[in-house]
This record gives C-alpha cells, sequence and structure tokens, in this order.
C-alpha cells in the first residue's frame, strides 16, 4: 500500500490513443500465457485425432509427393542437381511456416471475441503465440526434412549444406514475422468483413504460385521473363530460395533480394502493429 | 485505509446507434457504388429517418455520462441499476476490455476482472491445465498459480478429475473449478460482475464467503455488480445506483438498495381514491401497503410485518350481509391466495381496517392485490383488478447464509415447540 497521497498511478485507463502502444514489460508479465496458449494449441491440435501430431508430417509429405508427379514428372520442371521431392519438400515446409503464421493470426479478433470481451490481456499475446506453435510445427517438419536428406545423401545426390545455413534461423524469423504483419493487418479487416476469410484463404494460395514453391526462381526468369516481375517482387519468393540455397545449396543467393525482404517485412510488421493497436481498442464495441 | 485505489474521473461512453457497415464487404461496395451512381441506399432501413440535420443527436447514445467514483482502499462497492444502466459498460470499462470516450480511470493497483467464470477453458485440457490456463488469462504467473494450486483444486471440489478434460465435466464441475481459480487471484482490486448467480445454493455460500473474506479478511478492495439485493446488502460496504447512464446515488448499502428499488417500479403501493370508486352500498377511500412500523415512504422489507390498511365508508344499512377478499397474485401473475374480513366486520359508517402479514411471510418479490366487495358471501358486487402493487425487498442476511430465494410462494413462520419438555 502506498503511504504518501501523491503517490504514482500504476496506470491509467483513457481513450488517448498512441499511433504505437506497445508496453514491452506488460506483454513480458504475460510470458507464462503465451506458452500456455502455445501448449493448449499444440495439445488441442491433435487431441481425439487418431494420428496425432503424424498429421504434421503427412501433409507435407503428400503435397511434395503430388508436387513431384504433377510438376515434375509430368510438367518436366527442372530442379538442376536436387532431387526433385527434397526439392519440393523445402519448398513446402518453408511455405506452411509462413501460411500457417498469415491464416492462423489473420483470425485473432473473430476468433477470440468471445474471451476479449470478458477479460483483458495484450491482445499481441495471441497471434505472438500461434506463430510460435506453427514454429514447433515448423521443427517437426525441418526432422522429417532432414530424415530424407540424409536418405538422399547416402544415395550420393548432389546436395550439401551452404555454410550460409547459420542465417537460417533469422530466415525463419523475418518469415514468421512477416506472415504476423500480414496476418495481423488482415485480422483488423476481418473483424469488419467477415467475407474476407475466404479470401484469405484463396489468396493465400495464389501467392503459392508467385512464390516460387515448385519452380526455381531462375526458371520463371527464363520461361516468363514478361511475367518474373510478379515473383520478383514477392518477398517469400526470395525466402523460399535462400532457404533451399542454404539447405540445398541448389539455386541462388542475391543479397539484394535479402535487404528488399527484410525491408518489406519490416514495413509490414510495423503496419500490422499499428492497424491492430488501433482496433485491439475499438474492435468490442464495433464487432 | 483511507487512500485512494481507484478513481474514475469523469467517464463518458458513447456508443453509436445502428450499423456503423454493412458487415460484409460486398455489401460495403454495393452501397458505395450506390451512392457514385446518385441512387438511395440499398441499406438503408425503410422508414428510417434520413435527415442530416437530426442525425447528430438521434445516432449517438450515452452508455455512460460524467461518471466519478473515488473507491478507497479496502471498500467493496456494490453497483445496482436496471438492465441497460451502465453497469456492465463502467465494468468493461474499469476491465480495460473497452474504453470510454472522455474521461480517465486512474488505478493504483492491479485490476482483475471477472466478469465470466471460466474464460478460456478449453474442452480437451485436463482440469489442472485449465487451471493454470485460466489463471494466466486472468493474470496470474505460472509460479503464482503453482503456489496454490492445492487450494485451488481442494476449493473446486474436483479433485478425483483433475486429470480428466474438462469436457467430461458436468456443467457445475466446471463452474466451480472456474470460480476456485478466480477465488485464489490476488489483485489489489477485483471487479465481479454477478458471477455469484452460478452454481447451486451449497456452492453459492461458498462463494459468496470467500468473497466476504477476500473483502473483509484481507482487506481487498471489490467492485461488485448485482441484481440480487440480499448479496449487495450483505457485501458492500458502499453501493452506487446507475440510471440511463448517469449516477444517481452514491453512498450506503442499505440507502442506495432503497433508492434503487423505489426508483425502479411503477408501482402503487399507496392509493387514495376520491371519488372514484363511489357505488350505491359503499365507497373506498384508501388502500395502502407498509412494513407495520415503518412509513409509508420506506420500501417493504420481507422480514418485518406488512400491513395493508384499508379505509371505506358502508352506505347501505345491512353491513352483516358484506365483506371485502382481496385476491393477491406474484409478478407471474399466479394467484397465491385470498383473504377476508371475517374478523374484523363491516359497520355502518367510516371503516379502517387494517389486515397483517407476519413478517417473512411474503417472500421478497412483487405482488398485487385485486378488491372485491362481496354480498352474502358468493356474489362479488364490485371488482378491481390489480388495484394495487408492491415490491417486497430482500432483508440483510447473515453472511455465509443463503443469498437465494427459497422454493415455495410464502414463507410462513408456524409455531415450533418441544412436545416433552
Amino acid at each position: 500500500m502506498h503511504t504518501s497521497k501523491e503517490s504514482q498511478w500504476l496506470y491509467t485507463i483513457s481513450s488517448k490513443r498512441k499511433l504505437i502502444d506497445f508496453n514491452f514489460k506488460e506483454i513480458w508479465q504475460y510470458r507464462d500465457l503465451m506458452f500456455l496458449f502455445v501448449r493448449r494449441n499444440v495439445i488441442a491440435m491433435y487431441k481425439q485425432t487418431i494420428l496425432g501430431p503424424l498429421w504434421y508430417l503427412i501433409q507435407p509429405l503428400f503435397t511434395a509427393l503430388t508436387f513431384t508427379i504433377i510438376f515434375n514428372k509430368v510438367a518436366n520442371i527442372e530442379t538442376g542437381m536436387v532431387p526433385p521431392f527434397l526439392f519440393n519438400l523445402a519448398g513446402i515446409s518453408v511455405w506452411s511456416y509462413f501460411k500457417n503464421c498469415l491464416t492462423g493470426t489473420s483470425n485473432t479478433f473473430s476468433a477470440n471475441a468471445g474471451m476479449f470481451s470478458k477479460v483483458y490481456f495484450p491482445r499481441i499475446i495471441i497471434p505472438l503465440s500461434v506463430v510460435i506453435t506453427n514454429l514447433f510445427k515448423f521443427g517437426i517438419q525441418l526432422l522429417i526434412f532432414t530424415g530424407f536428406y540424409i536418405y538422399y545423401y547416402s544415395q550420393g545426390a548432389s546436395i550439401h549444406i551452404n555454410k550460409l545455413i547459420f542465417i537460417f534461423p533469422i530466415l525463419v524469423v523475418i518469415m514468421g514475422l512477416f506472415g504476423l504483419g500480414i496476418g495481423m493487418l488482415i485480422s483488423s479487416m476481418v473483424t469488419k468483413y467477415k467475407d474476407l476469410k475466404f479470401l484469405v484463404g484463396f489468396g493465400v494460395q495464389l501467392l503459392m504460385y508467385l512464390s516460387a514453391v515448385m519452380y526455381p526462381l531462375s526458371l520463371m526468369r527464363e520461361k516468363l521473363p514478361r511475367f518474373a516481375w510478379l515473383v520478383e517482387y514477392n518477398p517469400m519468393a526470395y525466402v523460399i530460395e535462400m532457404a533451399r540455397y542454404m539447405l540445398l545449396g541448389d539455386g541462388t543467393l542475391s543479397w539484394g533480394g535479402f535487404t528488399y525482404t527484410l525491408i518489406v517485412t519490416l514495413v509490414i510488421l510495423f503496419s500490422g502493429i499499428v492497424v491492430f493497436n488501433a482496433t485491439e481498442k475499438r474492435f468490442i464495441d464495433t464487432i | 485505509m483511507n487512500t485512494t485505489i481507484l478513481k474514475i474521473d469523469n467517464i463518458s461512453k458513447q456508443y453509436r446507434l445502428g450499423l456503423i457497415g454493412t458487415g460484409t464487404l460486398s455489401d460495403d461496395l454495393k452501397r458505395w457504388w450506390f451512392r457514385v451512381l446518385r441512387k438511395p441506399d440499398p441499406f438503408l432501413k425503410v422508414g428510417a429517418t434520413n435527415d442530416r440535420s437530426k442525425k447528430g443527436d438521434s445516432d449517438y447514445v450515452w452508455a455512460l455520462k460524467n461518471i466519478n467514483i473515488d473507491v478507497k482502499q479496502g471498500e467493496v462497492l456494490g453497483i445496482i441499476g436496471k438492465n441497460g444502466a451502465g453497469k456492465s459498460t463502467l465494468l468493461k470499462i474499469l476491465s480495460r476490455i473497452t474504453m470510454p470516450t472522455t474521461g480517465m480511470v486512474k488505478s493504483k493497483g492491479r485490476i482483475a476482472s471477472l466478469l465470466e467464470v471460466g474464460t478460456g477453458f478449453h474442452p480437451e485440457l485436463t482440469g489442472k491445465e485449465n487451471i493454470y490456463l485460466n489463471g494466466a488469462i486472468l493474470g496470474m504467473t505460472k509460479a503464482e498459480i503453482r503456489k496454490k494450486e492445492i487450494d485451488i483444486i481442494e476449493f473446486s471440489g474436483c479433485q478425483n478429475y483433475i486429470d480428466t478434460p474438462v469436457k467430461r465435466y458436468s456443467s457445475g464441475m466446471r463452474v466451480r473449478l472456474a470460480f476456485a481459480v478466480a477465488a485464489f487471484l490476488e489483485p489489489d482490486i477485483l471487479v465481479i460482475d454477478e458471477v455469484l448467480a452460478v452454481g447451486d445454493a451449497e456452492f453459492q455460500k461458498k462463494a459468496i464467503g470467500k468473497m466476504q473474506d477476500i473483502s473483509k479478511g484481507e482487506g481487498r478492495t471489490v467492485l461488485f455488480v448485482s441484481h440480487n439485493m440480499a448479496s449487495v446488502k450483505s457485501l458492500c460496504t458502499r453501493a452506487i445506483v446507475l440510471e440511463h447512464g448517469e449516477m444517481v446515488f452514491d453512498g450506503n448499502t442499505d440507502e442506495a438498495v432503497s433508492f434503487y428499488l423505489k426508483g425502479g417500479a411503477d408501482l402503487i403501493h399507496h392509493r387514495q381514491f376520491g371519488n372514484s370508486i363511489n357505488k350505491n352500498v359503499f365507497q373506498l377511500h384508501q388502500i395502502s401497503v407498509k412494513n407495520i412500523n415503518r412509513s409509508i415512504d420506506d420500501v417493504i422489507v420481507e422480514d418485518e410485518a406488512i400491513e395493508i390498511k384499508t379505509v371505506l365508508s358502508f352506505k347501505a344499512c345491512n353491513p352483516e350481509d358484506y365483506h371485502i377478499t382481496y385476491h393477491l397474485f406474484n409478478e407471474m401473475g399466479e394467484a397465491m391466495f385470498s383473504f377476508s374480513n371475517t374478523e374484523a366486520p363491516l359497520k355502518q359508517g367510516t371503516n379502517d381496517l387494517g389486515c397483517c402479514f407476519p413478517k417473512g411471510f411474503l417472500q421478497s418479490g412483487q405482488y398485487f392485490l385485486s378488491f372485491l366487495f362481496v354480498k352474502d358471501r358468493r356474489k362479488a358486487i364490485h371488482i378491481e383488478k390489480d388495484i394495487i402493487s408492491f415490491v417486497v425487498a430482500d432483508g440483510k442476511r447473515d453472511i455465509g447464509v443463503y443469498m437465494g430465494k427459497e422454493p415455495g410462494y410464502i414463507r410462513p413462520q408456524f409455531n415450533w415447540y418441544r412436545l416433552h419438555d
């Protein structure tokens, strides 16, 4: 208990709006909640399913297999020295991390409206916990990738881990933040327009085809030079290209592309936080 | 103990009426396109006025207006008011769920709010896992919860099922577990909204007792919204009454409850009839209902005897052939019983009759009386339906006892005695 009458107020609630109202101290205080949400997400995902966490593996494996058959065997897309299956698996694992971050955070407000209207905690905890949950999924997928990697390596495939692999975690963080940023931007709009939800599902799928997931960036430049800019302006294309370069030693690494991705990510993340902040204060009144 | 811990400084909250957008992007685009074409808005409600000059004062509503409250350390403040008076809006602002339009709340302590028990419970998680999740949502850290885990489980009475997923729980058990978590919160200021309305009588008793410990023993500040006047009276040290978003009373709990009950209903428990019921044989002058030792302006409470006073003049010469009968109806419109003036028969001239219900006989609630003037004990020659209506309020009850309503319509206090003494 404070003894002096003029003691500091612990906090104030008012209508004053700051553009960025980011209380890091408070978010830190709620870190336990964030990890409990991660735990809840993980447990809830596989409870009462037959295969449990195996679903994390089946999805990328079968997608990679399908891509290999359609794009590599039927459509004859060249993947250089890298086995097509491994090429696709790398692209899909990385892509799905980004995709899950985006779609998972984009419904933050609509999915948690019930909780948000009853109790206060920093709302950003929810999208952050989604990004961390997906990191856990991504980890499992990387393990299975490593398994296939060792298999193909022992079969004498010409693959090698690039020495730039140490940047890979940074790449993952960038990707997560990029997904988070877009997700937060969309989540704010979904509170107003419910039909954006469908657009997200559909748009993300289209974006995949522009993100060099099942083809190398060089192929696009060579075959469709007129439309290559579509892919070149997409930061995710660089991320996937770089990830493959680090993991498989194939493809290109452009520092220009890396810088571009980093800048776009920071801009998107910043605007995402600003919009998210504005939304978290008024959405309970308008939802 | 006299420092202000929470200062509510001129808080107002404005809501906009109606839909802000149409709710879907396609409809909003359509509306925009119609505006470009200078056609009328296809989503405007038919019959709604679209007068620009009127918009300013009709589109917005003040859910709260200029609320000023200083809450002192250790105070238990009751907030009462009718539906739509702004109680929940005030709690939502205090819990930082929504922002005030103007004004400021300043707090010296951590505020935890219980607007619902079991927020964020996940059916797939076990009881124990949910304790941690729910506790963290309410603002506790993992370490704090771990310290109280055993107490929480014991208080909930769910020891046997603590490792079972919550989806297998009965709804009562879920509520117990959720309340147990909330009961062990240790904020400086606790904001509670009607959560005590859940659970069975035994659990309510436990919950109110715990609330009492929190506020009395541990010196915590509590803000408490409830419709249950019995629990407000027993728990709160001070109460405010909200009406249409404005604070109309601030002070002593008993006075606040009376103020609220009086201002509330359009009830007439006291009527002078003048010349309106003037028949050949009788003229009715006055009917009033009040507690026997109180003034007519006081709120009628259940734990004191209630007197019904009837004043009429009998104009014919055969008063023994007539009597009056009342029918008593409850707020559901169910007839409860009828009673007549058999012990005090009518006389010629002015009759000033009293009838007394013993204390505790009528439970708290709203009642209606119908008046019948009966001839020869078989024919009602005059009937006035719902001639009087009155409200019986909860009395003050001891802490820890049941706060809800007893079953049944009446609660007569019969004569009990020992047969072999």
